[in-house]
């Protein structure tokens, strides 16, 4: 595969706050075409990775191209070509949703610029709402703004900086399959989240703790590479089962999910053995694939203890 | 698509943005309006700078007929107000002092003797020019008397003591060199400070504003250039700039009736170097401060120093070197130079090219920090 065939094609990428530092050498690979999945704990360094990647932040260190522009030296290329989703919803509340859209429009010189407009109101829904204020709109909606904004300039790749948090189920499906469609047509899509079944939806995944990649790949390939065990338990009595088994050897997580107690570990000799001193008839156990939440979560905890 | 160099469709996009965000901010809006009509009020008619009956102490060490005419002149002038004889000197300064008069008039004591030889007697005004602005008209008002206040008085065979510069010599005695301010003198210079106010607080709030509000991450990540969004935002507040000067001038003529001898086109052109040089300025600002708060307290920051030492609220040729020095480096006190020159004086585009350069420095320099300042990236 050609450098040109990666939409972010980066290595070493580290920034700095002072004496801390918030993101940490990181090498990411992203194919075009593809939806990419970038999770991680709350001040893990996904936002600041994601404005290094559009120019807002320069980085203290490393190197890479973005849609095969130089990270440092063409960020007006980059700029031109990339449609960043904010985090925080940035477009203007004192502008209506025809207006913020004209406006970004005029911005990137958007050919043919009225049907541009009329054209991004219709794909998302907005074209009854297209005088309400920005600022009136309600969280989802203002996604859905945000979105069409982003797409405005036909951009070919999309950062998208947890689009989804607090927004619907409904909406957040209809969403990913408007993000499956984009993709579908070539565009490359670069998203953070912390919702387990959109990492699920994503192509290829990456996961950052603490500024430091923890794993990626697939989801098959990131699950396979945890070497997580996990059992499921049901039965009586699940609150003292977990307080029984809590910090046993080879145990690292206890979770509860409703009726069933969800126990792994890293090591499967160790967890199975500390498992047969507490099984019983009682209960019914059952050895399954572990899931995502269980493998991040065992990555976090690792990640801990060797770089905080 | 060039995104290097300055293009038009991207700094378009910025006026018309904060058009209409201007039309949204009712508030603002309206203030952008009510401030030069609220000035107006106070400083047009609140403050008057032609005060007459002012207190006044006579000092009268001759008591003849001639001495007698020139009190009642004086009286009718209008300006004065005799409240208090003063017996000594000491006296009269400490009225001075006390600020129970305003003036001591001092007739000597051989008045009418040396006004009768021709030997031109002095006759002395002191004046407590804390508040120059309020002295100024009724020592014009007693020079112009002068000239004709013995004029029955000295007839027939006295008349050849109505000499060519008066048959009595005013002197005035004053800590202060005022400038003579008068009414018309101070709406023309209104018209700076107005400028200065509004121009300077709502541009310091332009980028702060979209800072605080997050939408300066989205802005930042378009292929916007620093100088588009300085012009783009600096253009439509041009306008309302404009708005002000033609509702102060309108007071002016039609409320105020100050005589505009000058060219009217010259003082729009000007006014737009002037309202470019303090939209420049609140830019800056706003580069500068961390939030809206701290972008308005720089504006007035920038604010006192144009009101106070510009020339507007004290002559400047009065002002101590130092406040002077300040009050060259500030675009309004070359503006009301202008502005005054203009209207009042009818001066052309030669007389006023001296105040021009300092303004266009200014606007250069100011223009050149905020485009430096302003920061393309968020680190
Ligand atoms: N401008 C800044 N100055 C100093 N520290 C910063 C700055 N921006 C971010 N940080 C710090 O960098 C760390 C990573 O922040 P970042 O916003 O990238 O995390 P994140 O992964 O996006 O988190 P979240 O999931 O909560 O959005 C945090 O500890 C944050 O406090
Ligand atoms: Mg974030």
């Amino acid at each position: 595969m050609s450098a040109t065939d990666y939409a972010i094609d980066v290595t070493g990428v580290t920034k700095r706050f002072g004496a801390k530092t918030v993101v940490n050498a990181i090498d990411l690979q992203v194919r075009r075409g593809e939806i990419y999945g970038f999770l991680g704990p709350n001040g893990s360094g996904k936002t600041t990775f994601i404005r290094m990647l559009c120019g807002l932040l320069t980085p203290d260190a490393g190197s890479g191209t973005c849609l095969g522009y130089d990270l440092r030296a063409q960020q007006a290329d980059i700029k031109r070509h990339v449609g960043y989703m904010t985090q925080r919803f940035s477009y203007y509340e004192d502008l209506s949703i025809r207006e913020n859209l004209d406006f970004i429009a005029r911005i990137y010189a958007v050919p043919d610029r009225a049907a541009a407009v009329q054209q991004s109101l219709e794909r998302l829904g907005l074209q009854n709402r297209s005088h309400q204020l920005a600022g009136q709109l309600s969280g989802g909606w203002k996604q859905r703004l945000a979105l069409a904004a982003c797409l405005i300039h036909s951009p070919q790749l999309l950062l998208l900086d947890e689009p989804t948090a607090g927004v619907d189920p409904k909406a957040r499906r209809e969403f990913w399959d408007e993000i499956h469609r984009l993709a579908a047509d070539g565009l490359t899509v670069l998203i953070t989240t912390h919702y387990m079944d959109e990492a699920e939806r994503c192509h290829r995944l990456a996961y950052l703790a603490y500024g430091n990649l923890l794993t990626r790949g697939t989801l098959d390939e990131v699950l396979t590479t945890a070497k997580l065990t996990t059992w499921t338990v049901t039965g009586p009595g699940l609150r003292a089962l977990a307080d029984l088994l809590r910090g046993r050897p080879g145990v690292e997580q206890v979770v509860a999910f409703g009726n069933t107690l969800h126990v792994s570990g890293r090591d499967v000799a160790q967890l199975d053995a500390t498992i047969a001193t507490v099984r019983s008839a009682q209960h019914d156990w059952r050895k399954i694939r572990a899931g995502l939440e269980d493998v991040f979560i065992s990555l976090m905890d690792e990640a801990k203890d060797n770089f905080s | 698509m060039s995104t290097r160099r300055f293009t038009f469709h991207r700094f378009w996009a910025i006026v018309l943005k904060e058009f209409i965000q201007m039309k949204r901010d009712r508030v603002t809006f309206g203030m952008m309006v009510g401030i030069p009509l609220m000035q107006l009020i106070i400083f047009g008619f609140a403050i008057n700078s032609d005060p007459k009956h002012l207190p006044a102490a006579i000092r009268a060490a001759d008591q003849g007929p001639f001495a007698r005419t020139l009190v009642a002149a004086l009286k009718n002038s209008g300006y004065f107000t005799l409240v208090r004889e003063a017996a000594t000197e000491a006296e009269a300064q400490r009225l001075l002092q006390l600020g129970e008069v305003q003036f001591v008039i001092n007739i000597p004591e051989d008045f009418s003797r040396q006004l009768l030889r021709g030997e031109r007697p002095t006759v002395l005004i002191e004046a407590d020019a804390t508040d120059p602005a309020a002295v100024g008209p009724a020592v014009s008002a007693t020079r112009a008397l002068a000239d004709t206040v013995f004029n029955h008085d000295l007839s027939g065979p006295l008349a050849r003591l109505r000499a060519k510069e008066g048959p009595v010599d005013f002197r005035i005695h004053a800590h202060y060199n005022p400038e003579n301010i008068t009414q018309y003198n101070i709406v023309p210079g209104l018209m700076g400070v107005v400028l200065t106010m509004t121009m300077v607080v709502i541009t310091a709030l332009a980028i702060t504003r979209e800072r605080e509000r997050g939408t300066m991450e989205n802005l930042l990540a378009t292929p916007v250039r620093p100088i588009e969004v300085m012009l783009g935002k600096i253009l439509p507040y041009i306008a309302v700039g404009y708005i002000q000067v033609s509702l102060i001038l309108l007071a002016a003529r039609f409320i105020f009736h100050v005589p505009m001898v000058g060219n009217l086109a010259l003082l729009y052109a000007v006014s737009f170097l002037f309202i470019a040089a303090n939209l420049s300025v609140g830019i800056t600002f706003s580069t500068l401060a961390q939030n809206q708060l701290q972008a308005v307290q720089m504006a007035f920051f920038f604010f006192l120093p144009s009101i106070l030492l510009s020339g507007f609220m004290f002559p400047f040729r009065g002002m101590p070197e130092w406040a002077q020095t300040i009050g060259s480096c500030l675009p309004n006190t070359h503006f009301l130079r202008i502005a005054r020159g203009i209207l009042l004086k009818g001066n052309g585009l030669a007389e006023i090219a001296p105040e021009l350069w300092p303004l266009l420095l200014f606007l250069a320099v100011a223009m050149t920090i905020g485009v430096k300042r302003y920061r393309q990236t968020l680190d």
